[in-house]
């Protein structure tokens, strides 16, 4: 179980969100909905522990995350903007890396992984050489091989195409079946039922509330 | 975990070996800087061997500087630091491995270059040891001490500068005691009490560093 008590967010001085509270059981899609700059990023930066909030505190398992961060990471998956694809490695070599720094099922099979997302054939190939969606694809095999349980998705869908974020959506949906818990942010609408997910929507701050 | 350490080592020198120009680029620069000195002061041998000590020593330390971008710059630019960061392995204990990369890369090259520039500056046998036991000791020093600036200076993006001046006066201390001992071992007099200061320094970095890197980092990235 993830959990947001008072969470407040502060850029540059200014707030991006305030008291944020929100609690996201096994099984759940969280989609978070807002405008640019409106702190979505930095709401999933917080919830990995990558920084820390003005206040407030993030919670696993009712545990907060600073405190137990090897233990949190065991369970956590996160794709940020960057990828996290290192350029002058081959795509097998890339998710053989992630395999092993990072807990992935005990079966694993990279060549599985990299055909799920559409990579067979560009296995030996220098990430550079790929196309940006190609790149892309790479830093999302890692979601066939892992055994984690939280996702923390920003932006998942950019540079695919069609057919690559239907699939994608319809491994979230899975991994939410089996128990696993997602939040991710797009602008893509998501296709799958609205009975699906659960939806948080930032808005800016008002002028009163927008600065500390 | 001693899996994870060995993983990062082995990305590291994997991405090295397709982008061979960045580890070439430094030792090159070492070489040439040494090979500068004989031509622009006179080849006489007695001035050669006694200044010896002082440009193999500076020019590694410069070398050492122009190296340390590749530390952990790519990694940030392509998400990968974070990502170590989200890794269920203590963050310093990595960081430990890709320093330990970092220095086979880097450090490594300027041990083995270092009997080569020896014969430029003619620095004789014992002097020579002396050099070959400092720099083993004191390249990995560097390393340690220099992935501190970098990982202060990682999120700026014209971070050189500053970490120059960071790092080039915490290196005061090894430049000092090293030179010392090859000056020392060229007297024929005993130079192990300099040696053993430089491991006290050695032992220190690794105890400390990682820890000091692994904060930075956190600062920097977030």
């Amino acid at each position: 179980m993830l959990e947001c008590r008072n969470l407040t967010c502060v850029r540059e001085q200014r707030v991006l969100f305030k008291q944020l509270n929100f609690v996201l059981c096994a099984g759940e899609i969280l989609y978070l909905e807002g405008p640019n700059g409106v702190g979505k990023t930095s709401l999933l930066r917080l919830l990995t522990g990558l920084s820390s909030a003005y206040s407030g505190d993030v919670y696993w398992q009712q545990e907060k995350i600073v405190e137990q961060r090897e233990s949190y990471y065991q369970t956590l998956l996160y794709l940020g903007h960057k990828s996290g694809v290192k350029p002058e490695l081959t795509a097998l070599e890339n998710l053989q890396y992630f395999q092993r720094l990072y807990s992935t099922q005990a079966n694993a099979d990279l060549f599985e992984a990299l055909l799920m997302v559409g990579l067979v054939g560009y296995e030996y190939v220098p990430a550079a050489q790929l196309s940006a969606g190609q790149q892309r694809r790479i830093a999302l095999a890692r979601m066939y091989i892992t055994d984690c349980k939280l996702w923390i998705l920003d932006e998942p869908f950019t540079s695919l195409d069609r057919q690559a974020v239907k699939a994608l959506e319809k491994r979230l949906v899975e991994h939410a079946e089996k128990g696993g818990l997602v939040v991710l942010t797009t602008h893509h609408e998501l296709s799958m039922p609205e009975s699906a997910y659960k939806r948080l929507i930032l808005s800016a701050p008002t002028e009163e509330e927008l600065y500390v | 975990m001693f899996d994870a350490f060995l993983q990062v080592i082995r990305q590291d020198l994997l991405a090295a070996s397709r982008h061979k120009s960045a580890v070439l680029n430094p030792i090159w620069f070492f070489v040439i800087v040494v090979t500068l000195f004989p031509l622009g002061l006179g080849t006489e041998p007695a001035l050669l061997s006694r200044i010896a000590p002082g440009i193999i020593w500076v020019a590694a330390l410069l070398a050492a500087l122009l190296s340390f971008e590749r530390l952990f710059k790519d990694d940030f630019i392509d998400g990968s630091l974070e990502q170590m960061m989200l890794s269920p392995y203590p963050l310093a204990w990595l960081v430990c491995a890709k320093i330990f990369g970092h220095w086979l890369l880097t450090g490594l090259p300027v041990l083995l270059v270092s009997p080569l520039l020896a014969v430029f500056l003619s620095l004789k046998m014992d002097a020579f040891y002396a050099l070959f036991l400092t720099l083993l000791i004191g390249t990995p020093i560097l390393s340690l001490l220099g992935a501190i600036g970098v990982a202060l200076t990682v999120g700026l993006r014209k971070g050189g500068i500053l970490l120059s001046l960071i790092m080039l006066p915490f290196s005061i201390p090894i430049l000092i005691f090293s030179t010392m001992a090859i000056e020392a071992a060229s007297f024929g007099q005993s130079y192990l009490g300099f040696i053993a200061l430089l491991l006290a320094m050695l032992v220190g970095a690794i105890t400390l560093a990682p820890f000091a890197i692994a904060a930075a980092l956190r600062v920097s990235v977030s």
